[in-house]
């Protein structure tokens, strides 16, 4: 229950919310401290997604909470962000699930869906009645996603699709996965229903990370999609790449979550802990690591914040986001071991949440574009020069 | 049935508290509010009520300052209808936000008062109480049952050693405990709708009551840290220290 309700906040930035970011910040803050947190350790050491918790957020609102229209709450990049922000204090498994169905699967349909598309799916994906994943990554292509192998042919006025997708968050517990597929144009997207011939899922296991969140393997063989399952408006490799933005962007204030969670743990920790003659927190190499610790979160806001304001906006350079995800997450995972080093041996056990959220940052700051991706999307931007190929 | 809900802003438990530096409050900055959890409890039922009954008002009351309007949105964001906030920018003893909230309810005639017990922040424990005797009302404190039949109210009360019910006519004022019911979360979609509810403000002197404090606060004093126990060897060790050392036998 550690860090439940409490805040880090060093420079006030509370002062600069609107009261219905604050609102939707401590709402969601209420409901992962009273349903997640009490749970949360028996789901990550057994391997389970707790399904109880879907209806859930969407009871809240959570799932779309940036979209307009559809039965989504409409509310602000900031808002968002902050809801981001208190799921992944809980678990970076539970924010996956909400980035996924809101940012990835539901802004996929969004933005380049048909109409008919939009109001099929939207509104039951908000109320969570209709649970999505998304399908980019292949087992042989992960940083380039333009390598992929997965087609998709025309046959009469439908599509054949094969192919396999690996590393799908959701999979398969996914009532529907959006499919980025190569067909002679170019890379297009398309919604492949749960139960359509062909299409089957299985999960991997052995995972250390990310252990309360559902990772499957997609496979396609011969899929037959009608053309009111095509995606019309997602021409080329730019329309899955604009939903990562959009997962970036909700990782990067996610982060700050695991982040805050682990600092005040081990800052309760070294506080009243004692060795030698006085406790932990007493010492200067343990004040330095505190004091570290809280700099890279207070930067970490910083940085969402003003990002925050750029996306609502409408000016938010995709560059930026990765600077954020880039640097925010990788503080995150760095304050996570140096508090689990902080918390000594009980640092490796499930009594305090700092080895879950360090072994879950591990997969933060690889998916959705690895740290390095994000530093070469960087390195482009300021040099001209492109250093992926 | 119209209900109004009295709502306080409190530091958040989870708040470390702070004597301010000149001794007569507590330090607010860096200090997160919320509404006081005895009072969300209130709302929450109002919202039970209304819900069951298909029909009624929740007005939500609040007597403080212009940044208490936070708290009052986050009551609508739950499902409230509208609020009123009486403008107040000194803080006010219980007896004057009694008087403020029952001259309130005269014009408002709400059918049932609900309150938190008490505020975190205080612990008076006096406004509902008050509230109810300046009205002529009948009053249940501490409820944490209550039932609704007509216009008659029957109410299960946590008193010493179990439990009381008692059965009462409407208006009434009844004051919540902390097993009445577990409120609910402000969800997102009624976080904005909340933007749009009615809130009016009224200034306190325009209510023509008696505000004159009867309570000053003469010091707030942190608790003395507690010092570490000491082991003793042996139990006639113990018995001398308590007798020389305590002199407690």
């Amino acid at each position: 229950m550690i860090g439940s309700s409490r805040d880090v906040d060093f420079f006030n930035l509370d002062e600069l919310l609107r009261p219905e970011e604050k609102m939707a910040r401590d709402a969601v803050r209420a409901f992962v401290s009273r349903e997640v947190l009490p749970q949360i350790e028996q789901h990550f050491a057994h391997e389970t997604f707790d399904r109880g918790l879907v209806a859930q957020m969407a009871d809240l609102g959570i799932f779309g909470a940036n979209l307009h229209g559809y039965g989504c709450a409409g509310m602000n990049n900031i808002a968002y962000g902050l809801i981001m922000q208190e799921l992944e204090a809980a678990d970076s498994g539970l924010r996956s699930f909400a980035s996924v169905q809101s940012a990835l699967a539901m802004y996929a349909i969004y933005s380049s869906g048909s109409e008919e598309q939009k109001q099929r799916y939207l509104p039951e994906m908000a109320r969570g009645k209709l649970i999505g994943c998304f399908g980019l990554t292949e087992p042989d292509h992960g940083s380039d996603p333009g390598g992929m192998e997965t087609r998709a042919r025309r046959d009469g006025r439908g599509w054949v699709l094969n192919g396999v997708k690996r590393w799908i968050t959701n999979g398969s517990i996914a009532d529907l996965a959006i499919v980025w597929a190569k067909v002679e144009e170019g890379v297009t997207g398309f919604i492949v229903e749960r139960g359509t011939p062909g299409f089957a899922t299985s999960d991997i296991h052995g995972k250390f990370s990310m252990r309360a969140s559902i990772t499957s393997e997609l496979v396609f063989e011969d899929v037959r999609v009608d053309e009111a399952h095509h995606l019309p408006n997602a021409r080329g490799l730019r329309a899955p790449l604009s939903c990562l933005t959009q997962a970036r962007y909700g990782i990067a204030w996610g982060a700050i979550g695991a982040a805050r969670t682990c600092y005040l743990c081990a800052l309760d920790y070294v506080k009243s802990r004692k060795q030698f003659s006085r406790p932990l927190a007493g010492y200067q190499m343990v004040q330095r690591k505190l004091v570290n610790m809280l700099t890279e979160i207070t930067k970490a806001q910083m940085i969402c914040l003003r990002l925050g304001q750029l996306k609502d906006a409408g000016t938010m350079r995709p560059e930026q986001v990765s600077f954020a995800k880039r640097n925010n997450v990788n503080a995150a995972l760095k304050i996570a071991r140096t508090a689990r080093d902080m918390l000594g041996a009980n640092g490796i056990v499930n009594e305090y949440p700092i080895i879950r959220h360090m072994l879950n940052l591990e997969t933060v700051n690889t998916y959705e574009g690895t740290f390095d991706v994000q530093t070469l999307i960087l390195g482009r931007d300021i040099t001209g020069e492109n250093a992926f190929d | 049935m119209k209900i109004l809900v009295p709502v306080k802003r409190v530091p958040d438990p989870a708040t470390t508290i702070r004597v301010a530096p000149d001794g007569a409050g507590i330090a607010t900055d860096n200090v997160k509010w919320v509404i006081n959890p005895f009072d969300e409890i209130a709302i929450e039922e109002a919202l039970r009520i209304k819900e069951k009954q298909g029909q009624g008002e929740v007005v939500l009351i609040a007597v403080g300052q212009q940044s208490w309007q936070e708290q009052l949105r986050t009551g609508l964001a739950m499902g409230a209808d509208r609020a009123i906030l009486v403008r107040s920018d000194a803080p006010l003893d219980p007896l004057a936000i009694a008087r403020v909230i029952a001259k309130v309810a005269e014009n408002e005639k709400p059918e049932l008062i609900i309150i938190g017990k008490q505020a975190i922040d205080d612990d008076s424990n006096q406004v509902g109480q008050m509230i109810a005797e300046m009205l002529g009302w009948p009053q249940a404190t501490f409820a944490s049952k209550i039932e609704l039949n007509g216009d008659r109210c029957s109410v299960v009360r946590e008193v010493d050693g179990g439990l009381a019910t008692v059965a009462f006519p409407l208006p009434a004022v009844v004051t919540t405990d902390l097993r009445l019911n577990e409120p609910r979360y402000a969800s997102l979609p009624g976080i904005m709708k909340a933007r749009k509810k009615p809130l009016n403000e009224i200034a306190v002197d325009s209510l023509g009551v008696d505000l004159t404090p009867k309570l000053k606060i003469k010091v707030l004093k942190t608790p003395e840290k507690r010092q570490a126990g000491r082991k003793l060897g042996s139990v006639q060790e113990l018995v001398a220290a308590l007798h020389n050392e305590a002199k407690v036998i």
